[in-house]
């Protein structure tokens, strides 16, 4: 686990030299940039502001006025309802969360390890078709996915969500592995393991996936969020006795007259997992982000 | 037969991947468009061949011109979304850049929205967005700004732009990410040579630096267009499918709900050549970069 401990560079930090030289540099002046900076803080954080102040809210005091002011009393009686609503929904998140961030991050290595050593005919033209993978409409195969599903019966709700899941994450986790193994895993361990007559398979196993957790946890985080906050299939795919938390969201904060104080504390119990996961592991977090343009 | 011993067992460890992304993409792609062609209007379906028609229909024959009105409330979304998030995101990246103390925490609030579904924020921009005297609009009325009072993504001809400000919102802290990772890879010598030759910054800026981005514009303008086209989880969230805010991608889903498959289909799979227009030559070209690299 030494390896976690150094966070990989996301290409965003600048350089000490850069650092050091950027103090004496001139253009905007000092006052403007961090009223601006701070302004946009502000802006950006207004609606966390207003969730957590309404979310403990009594629901009569939700009206009109007064309505961005601190509560007048405390209390958690909306976190207590929004969470017998979404409990069963957020425990069964985690049952679909985990285990496709574990299988697409094992599948996304194999394939990332592959396509970044061997080079065979094609292989340019085969990345590119599994990367466009990721980037279709999945309104284009749902029609014909909902049919296959209950043909190869599948369990409605998480274990058909885990199923799609794993397959449409495949494009993204092999892009991230096949950057992360093309920049950080030298040529010669390879060579030195094919000199000791190790296969592919072995090289793989016993070589390569020791030294990949800096992959595997860029992985992990990014499938584990886009599970968790993924919205389409689970409509398409699930309903609120059997799917994931955003749908149960949805049900909890859709109806014709919302209470908006618990709307407002579910929609932070839905964030918390993946907001102490981007605030823990940001750097993390972001290499997944970054990947996600393609170019490593 | 060496050369299959060489590749042999690594497409053997690629092949399952490549079976369930030919199956699960490609040919639930090409089943669509089978679908899209023929006549499934309702849950009978008598999926007769009917060629184009679909798709004449939805252009000259759909009720009130339903699917021009959602690829217009698209395109008035995605203007809006794409100029927003490209001017904050450069902004933002452009004042770190410029050095501030404590960047990482000025970072980590940008980016933030980022790890925050659709789902979840789209309730509380729904209370923002009140189009009566809640929300913002309470906010414009006590500072004296009430010409900014407005409806929101209830107006029925500007309210997708409004629609597209949790997008906003949501993404600029990601295309700050793209621009920061763009300025800080640019090479020092460059600043420096600039320098050398008594560059103003604003001439350092303007000739060198910007230039040099470029690309990175390019990569986030893509991404974020096809991103653009698929908006689904928002509009769902803020508004619910209606209507006022109908994209193409709510389009399927409603038309769907009435077991319309054919119609559906269609509409899927002019949101997958739409998408395609811009990926396809952005993959080809990144492709081609990484290889003269």
């Amino acid at each position: 686990m030494t390896t976690v401990a150094s966070a990989p560079p996301t290409g965003l930090e600048p350089s000490p030299g850069v650092r050091a030289r950027r103090r004496r540099s001139f253009g905007i002046g000092p006052v403007i940039k961090y009223a601006l900076a701070i302004i946009f803080v502000l802006i950006v954080l207004m609606p966390a502001y207003v969730l957590v102040v309404t979310s403990f809210k009594a629901g009569n005091e939700i009206g009109v006025t007064g309505q961005w002011n601190l509560p007048t009393h405390w209390t958690v009686a909306s976190w207590g309802k929004a969470w017998t609503a979404l409990q069963p929904a957020f425990l069964r998140t985690f049952q679909l969360a985990i285990p496709v961030a574990l299988i697409s991050s094992l599948i996304g290595a194999a394939n990332g390890f592959v396509l970044s050593r061997w080079r065979f005919p094609g292989a340019d033209v085969v990345f590119t078709l599994i990367l466009f993978g990721m980037f279709i409409p999945y309104q284009a195969v749902m029609i014909p996915l909902r049919e296959i599903v209950t043909q190869i019966n599948l369990q409605p709700g998480i274990p058909t969500l885990i199923f799609v899941h794993c397959i449409y994450g495949i494009p993204i986790c092999t892009l991230i592995f096949r950057n992360y193994y093309a920049t950080t895993v030298p040529e010669d361990l390879i060579e030195a393991s094919r000199m000791d007559g190790a296969g592919l398979l072995r090289t793989f196993w016993s070589i390569i996936l020791p030294i990949s957790i800096p992959g595997f946890v860029v992985t992990i985080i990014w499938q584990f969020t886009s599970a968790w906050n993924d919205y389409l299939f689970a409509i398409f795919l699930s309903n609120t006795r059997n799917g994931p938390i955003t749908i149960a969201l949805n049900a909890l904060a859709g109806a014709q007259s919302p209470d908006y104080a618990a709307s407002m504390a579910g929609a932070l119990i839905t964030s918390l997992p993946t907001l102490i996961v981007y605030i823990l592991l940001g750097r993390w977090f972001i290499g997944g982000l970054m990947a996600g343009s393609v170019k490593s | 037969m060496r050369r299959m011993r060489q590749w042999g067992p690594g497409l053997l460890l690629l092949s399952p991947s490549l079976i369930l992304l030919a199956v699960f993409v490609y040919g639930l792609i090409a089943w669509t468009a089978k679908v899209s062609f023929s006549d499934e209007h309702n849950a009978r379906g008598s999926k007769g061949f009917v060629g184009l028609e679909n798709y004449a229909n939805l252009f000259t024959n759909d009720i009130n011109d339903r699917f021009q009105h959602s690829l217009k409330n698209l395109l008035v979304f995605t203007v809006v979304f794409l100029v927003g998030t490209m001017l904050l995101g450069l902004l933002w990246a452009f004042l770190l850049e410029r050095g501030v103390r404590g960047e990482g925490f000025f970072r980590t609030v940008y980016l933030f929205p980022m790890a925050v579904s659709f789902v979840a924020s789209g309730v509380v921009w729904r209370w923002l967005m009140n189009p009566a005297d809640g929300g913002l609009n309470a906010v414009f009325d006590g500072f004296g700004l009430d010409f900014l009072k407005n409806t929101w993504w209830t107006n029925p001809d500007w309210g997708m732009a409004a629609m597209a400000l949790p997008a906003v919102w949501q993404l600029s802290g990601y295309v700050m990410a793209l621009f920061l990772a763009g300025f800080r890879g640019i090479p020092q010598e460059l600043r420096e040579a600039a320098a050398m030759d008594g560059a103003s910054t604003y001439r350092l800026y303007r000739n060198v630096i910007f230039p040099q981005l470029t690309p990175v514009a390019l990569s986030a303008l893509i991404i974020l267009g096809h991103m653009s086209m698929k908006m689904f989880d928002l509009i769902m969230s803020v508004s619910g499918a209606q209507w006022l805010s109908e994209v193409p991608a709510v389009y399927v889903w409603q038309a769907l709900l009435t077991s319309d498959y054919s119609k559906a289909a269609a509409i899927s799979i002019i949101l997958l050549l739409l998408v395609a227009v811009v990926i396809v030559p952005y993959l080809i070209y990144t492709n081609r970069a990484e290889k003269s690299r």
